[in-house]
């Protein structure tokens, strides 16, 4: 057997199963989506009906609200982990990183644990405060698993930067928030596209954390999910994740052409 | 003054954010073993919620377990060979077909599932079995498990090291087990991790996916935070981070160990 045979044969299973389960699946996604009797003019459909503009502008908006959340907080954060060194940092590191692995389901139930009937802030404050199952919830989970994904970029950015640039900044007479605007921000500002593009992504496609925290909440995932299960409105759904996989899929793509990392849109 | 205040800024922000994040944390591990939650710490400490845990759910956890390890072996026999061949012939294809199978990280699981039931749905024997739960599960993690071998590789002269070995008569198979897996595996370590990780916490596709008789750990978590009081819901988060912290800390140590071999 030569060497050419021989890394087409290691190529062959990972083919084969990628077309039976992801090109043929999505050819049929898409082609479902054309199904019903609206036929294609069903994207036309999507556009005219209030419902589903809404859902599409609140869920870009939430989106939009915890992309620049996430940013804010782990740029701030990302850039004085790495540039502090004290008792207890590695532990802020561990903690920061901790609900990388958690999938939306549980971060929806930390939210509820917070915010819900039961939880920690109604009981401690007087008065009826529960905001887990409105949109205030919905944005704390999604900033709490974007806020690790984002901090874990900038840092590994932030590392990279010379130090000697912001020396230079300073032995120039720069005050403090004129080296972070001038010199930092723009060092890592490859890194922050990247990090929130996919934070961005990851909050649109996100469905177990508004699958517990309520259904009343009219996001894209809960919608398709709906559309789906409940209605069996299956070219509905299908349309409503073409969209949402095309979006998810440029933010990504854009998010890789600025920086090579691997991040799952999890959650 | 004011510049003490703006100084402690980052600072504050660091720890607000930490206590964002581990507090509820802290919650459900103490109302997973307290056995009251309403009444506090001082009704006493028990695992009974565990226990009740344990009785309930462990076939969702044992399922959970058995599709990770399915899924790795899945994902080593369909990923090494082919991030290898990826490897030796880098150009536009392999980029392309690298950019397709990575769609998964891209398209919500949501979509992806959708997109797997209207395709297999009717298919009885495959719709109901743990092959279908697990399909998905290897879809997700597949990415993962090429990308972490495939960059491994493209960082060590494989095409010198072949050479040396074909000069000295072994043959694609021999050359492939004695000198390209030995190499990849600190690549292959990581992506072993972060497969089993991702695959016991995936949500998304499961629970369009699962049937009533097959239920995963993160679906029977769903089932708790819906139907079950909050110290069963909390016992069996808490035997969720049991299972997951060790492996995400595992998965972290084996990534920075293969990018420092790569450098």
């Amino acid at each position: 057997m030569g060497q050419r045979q021989f890394l087409m044969l290691c190529l062959l299973p990972l083919a084969v199963f990628t077309l039976a389960f992801l090109a043929i699946p999505l050819g049929r996604l898409i082609l479902a989506s054309g199904e019903s009797e609206a036929g294609w003019a069903i994207y036309l459909k999507i556009i005219q009906t209030p419902r589903y503009v809404s859902t599409l502008v609140q869920t870009v908006v939430v989106s939009l609200a915890v992309t620049a959340a996430a940013l804010a907080i782990s740029t701030t954060g990302g850039l004085f982990l790495v540039r502090n060194r004290f008792v207890g940092r590695n532990t802020l590191l561990s903690i920061l990183t901790l609900p990388l692995a958690f999938p939306g389901v549980v971060v929806g139930f930390m939210i509820i644990l917070l915010g819900g009937r039961q939880g920690l802030v109604n009981q401690l404050l007087p008065g009826h405060w529960v905001f887990a199952y409105s949109i205030t919830g919905l944005f704390l989970g999604y900033l709490y698993f974007s806020v690790p994904r984002v901090l874990l970029t900038v840092m590994a950015a932030a590392e990279k930067i010379d130090p000697a640039l912001e020396e230079a900044a300073q032995t120039l007479g720069a005050p403090p928030h004129r080296i972070v605007i001038d010199v930092l921000l723009p060092a890592l500002s490859p890194a922050l596209i990247a990090a929130g593009a996919i934070a961005f992504a990851t909050a649109m496609g996100a469905f177990g954390t508004a699958f517990t925290l309520a259904t009343d909440i009219d996001v894209l995932p809960m919608v398709i999910y709906t559309e789906f299960t409940l209605s069996a409105n299956i070219a509905m759904a299908s349309a409503l994740s073409v969209i949402l996989g095309l979006v998810t899929w440029a933010m990504l793509l854009i998010a890789r052409s600025f920086s090579g990392g691997t991040v799952a849109a999890g959650g | 003054m004011l510049k003490s205040i703006t100084k402690s800024i980052p600072r504050i922000v660091t720890l607000l954010a930490c206590a964002f994040l581990l507090i509820p944390i802290i919650q459900s591990v103490l109302a997973g073993l307290t056995v009251n939650y309403f009444r506090g710490l001082s009704s006493g400490l028990t695992l009974k919620w565990v226990a009740r845990v344990l009785e309930l759910y462990s076939g969702s956890i044992l399922l959970s377990i058995w599709i990770a390890l399915a899924c790795l072996v899945v994902t080593l026999i369909l990923g090494v060979p082919a991030a290898y061949a990826l490897a030796r012939n880098p150009g536009r294809a392999s980029r392309v077909l690298e950019e397709f199978i990575s769609l998964p990280l891209a398209i919500p699981g949501l979509a992806l599932a959708l997109a797997l039931l209207q395709l297999y749905g009717t298919l009885q024997g495959f719709r109901t079995s743990w092959t279908f739960i697990l399909v998905g599960h290897v879809l997700y993690t597949l990415p993962f498990m090429v990308r972490s071998v495939l960059s491994v590789l493209a960082a060590i002269d494989l095409k010198v090291l072949e050479e040396g070995a074909a000069s000295l008569g072994a043959g694609p198979t021999r050359r492939f087990f004695d000198i390209v897996v030995p190499n990849a595996l600190p690549g292959i370590l990581a992506g072993a991790l972060t497969v089993v990780t991702l695959s016991i916490g995936e949500f998304n596709l499961t629970w369009m996916l699962h049937t009533p008789y097959l239920k995963t750990l993160p679906v029977g978590l769903a089932d708790s935070y819906a139907s079950m009081r909050l110290e069963v819901a909390s016992a069996y988060t808490l035997v969720f981070f049991v299972m997951i912290v060790p492996l995400l800390m595992a998965m972290q140590w084996a990534s920075a160990r293969a990018q420092r071999i790569m450098q």
